[in-house]
């Protein structure tokens, strides 16, 4: 039994192998590239809208609506980050209804990948915002004794982010094939609804744990005095 | 009884203990947590999308205590690099 797409091959060439994981994530990437394109060539701001931009805009309005409650208030500056890890996971834990494809998301590989970039922004958005002094201060924030206490959280979340991901769509997978030995037949479609929505949850997660930690550390300066109305 | 075998054992029994022991507290803890938040609910039908969003955030917190747990005792069964490493052993031999 494989525990990832990582060990389902599908083309090799001396050390070069193309494995399931990459080959699904540029199929992915191909998908929302493509179909962004398609949907944004024909743009209007006229009364009647085709449906396609509808659901975008849907998309892209309730992203700003949630990086605003988190508490960012120009959310222009982090809705491409935040909004592409939503859409890349969300997309890639909805296809699993597609029969043949393995969720990339199922692979450590993939979700270290999507934690460290989170890793990076990170620090990138609070020295943009604070300054590097601010943001360095920010790691000894309550008292001086608490700065290798706050560098291990920083280290260990980004642990967290990756295996929650990947444990929650390897699980899906693995109890999705454990059930085709047992009952073949109703229950494991059952349970791939299920698990369709656990995958929208986690790419929620994901993506507003991703917010929490941006707006942790880009600090209290920019939080709205009064909380906003949701 | 040889290495393999004592291998095999420890590791199908470890995985159960894992799973059983690790799904424990993140219930309980799944548990108080959904309790809170709707009572909060109750008492605040309006701050209904804060509430919400924190507790989907906090419950993925205490589950991931699980998943960890189930990656593990995953880890144990199907890719175990003890019992790798006794095969390769074995077939050095």
């Amino acid at each position: 039994m494989r525990l990832s797409s990582d060990q389902l091959f599908f083309w090799h060439y001396g050390f070069v192998r193309l494995n399931g994981t990459i080959l699904f994530t540029w199929g992915l990437m191909l998908v929302l590239a493509v179909g962004a394109r398609l949907i944004t060539r024909g743009l209007t701001t006229e009364t009647s809208i085709s449906r396609w931009q509808c659901a975008l805009e849907i998309i892209v309005t309730a992203m700003k609506k949630q990086i605003e409650e988190v508490g960012l208030k120009n959310s222009a500056r982090f809705l491409p980050f935040v909004g592409t890890l939503f859409l890349f996971i969300a997309v890639a834990n909805l296809f699993t209804i597609i029969p043949g494809y393995e969720p990339p998301t199922g692979s450590l590989s993939t979700t270290s990948a999507l934690a460290l970039s989170v890793f990076i922004a990170v620090p990138f958005f609070g020295i943009k915002e604070r300054g590097l002094r601010g943001y360095l201060r920010s790691y000894m924030e309550p008292t001086m004794i608490m700065l290798p206490f706050n560098i291990m959280g920083e280290f260990s979340r980004t642990l967290a982010l990756a295996v929650r991901l990947f444990g929650n769509m390897m699980s899906g997978t693995m109890i999705l094939s454990i059930l085709f030995i047992i009952t073949p037949f109703i229950f494991p479609t059952v349970m791939s609804a299920l698990g369709l929505l656990t995958g929208m949850v986690q790419a929620y997660i994901f993506s507003i744990l991703a917010l929490v930690y941006i707006a942790a550390a880009i600090g209290p300066g920019t939080l709205p005095t009064k909380p906003a109305k949701s | 009884m040889d290495d393999m075998t004592i291998i095999a054992a420890a590791s199908i029994i470890s995985a159960g203990i894992t799973m059983g022991i690790g799904a424990m507290g993140p219930g309980l803890g799944q548990g108080r947590a959904v309790a809170g938040a709707l009572s909060a609910l109750a008492q605040q039908p309006d701050a209904a999308s804060t509430i919400t969003r924190t507790l989907f955030v906090g419950l993925a917190m205490i589950e991931s205590m699980a998943i960890y747990c189930f990656v593990i005792s995953m880890i144990l069964i199907f890719a175990n690099p003890f019992w790798n490493h006794a095969i390769a052993q074995v077939a050095g031999k």
